[in-house]
């Protein structure tokens, strides 16, 4: 790395307030002000539109594996997916998911 | 649950969300110290890596920009990536509106600058699921779930910077955070809708996964949005 040391404060201060802003905008421009009912609607499928999509690239091609599909990290995201749905709690889906991780890459591993 | 008495439901709402928001320490502990650890081999002082952790407080974008920054890439390009990177929570931002849009000034500044992926996901499944509930509820319920994540985040960096050794690899540690947002996502998977959202923001994310720095996935969550409003217009139409 060889940037200057005020350099990498000026990187660091222009994220921190970037960020911010990102988060702020819409919140704290708009307020209480009514929003067109077509916005509502789509803004209501905001968690299911961006968590899958941030998710299957890196349960498809695990960084940790260099890319290459894993069936024990396959199966943990199934048995996630499928516990968080049937109980209707991600605290569920977390514990079972993480159990079911260590236990496939155990089983993998001692294949 | 019990309609509460007129008095306790702010402090109850924020307990609440302390209870609804343990279970990330999970993740907050190994990537904070991740990151310390990282951020002290790229070359940072330690108030350059705490300033990042506590300024930006954003794992995916801190991770970014030190990656790039390791590379010695223009910091132009340092700073397009990691916003970029974070531009998903404009989305998170325009969806809280309606929750707490009606909430004072510096509420919604101390909400936004804690907005991320877990207290943001945590809290709108809760305020779906509760419409009863009053803003200030809703903002106690927030910061309630930022408590237990949002101060580990900070020590664990500094863990990190001070102990400076690797977290093994047979930990899975990177599986830990997909999981995670498995986890939170399928339980709002209530509706023929949402499931048509979700399967197009895979589909979509995966086939631009090669576009720099989420922009793929900025593509893929609107697809996803624009999938999830038209489904449900249809299944709407055609009940009445």
């Amino acid at each position: 790395m060889t940037y200057s040391t005020f350099e990498i404060w000026l990187i660091i201060a222009i994220l921190g307030v970037g960020t911010f802003l990102i988060r702020f905008s819409f919140l704290g421009l708009i307020g209480d002000r009514p929003m067109p009912p077509i916005v509502l609607k789509l803004l209501r499928f905001t968690p299911v539109a961006v968590l899958p999509g941030m998710v299957a690239p890196l349960v498809l091609w695990p960084a940790a594996t260099g890319g290459v599909p894993d069936p024990a990290r396959m199966i943990a995201a199934i048995v996630t997916v499928a516990v968080g749905i049937r109980t209707r709690s991600a605290i569920w889906g977390i514990g079972a998911g993480i159990g079911t991780l260590y236990l496939a890459l155990w089983v993998f591993a001692i294949r | 649950m019990t309609t509460s008495t007129v008095k306790a439901p702010a402090k109850s709402a924020y307990w609440a969300g302390v209870r609804d928001g343990s279970p990330f320490i999970l993740m907050a502990v190994p990537f904070a110290t991740l990151f310390g650890v990282v951020a002290t081999d790229a070359g940072l002082t330690v108030a350059q890596a705490m300033g990042f952790t506590v300024l930006v407080i954003a794992g995916a974008a801190q991770f970014a920009a030190v990656q790039m920054m390791m590379e010695d890439a223009g910091i132009a390009f340092v700073l397009l990536a990691a916003l970029a990177v974070n531009l998903r929570m404009a989305m998170y931002s325009a969806s809280l509106v309606p929750y707490l849009g009606a909430a004072p000034l510096w509420k919604r500044a101390l909400v936004a600058y804690l907005n991320f992926d877990q207290t943001y996901i945590t809290s709108v499944a809760r305020y779906e699921a509760r419409p009863e509930m009053s803003v200030q509820d809703r903002v106690s319920y927030f910061l309630g779930v930022a408590t237990p994540i949002t101060p580990l985040w900070f020590i664990m960096t500094l863990v990190g910077i001070m102990v400076g050794s690797a977290i093994p690899e047979a930990w899975a540690l990177d599986f830990i955070v997909p999981i995670m947002f498995l986890a939170m996502v399928s339980p709002m998977l209530k509706s023929l809708a949402h499931v048509a959202a979700a399967a197009v923001s895979m589909i979509v994310a995966l086939a631009l996964v090669g576009l720099p720095s989420g922009t793929g996935l900025l593509i893929a969550a609107g697809a996803a949005m624009v999938t999830g409003a038209l489904v449900e217009t249809w299944i709407e139409r055609r009940k009445a």
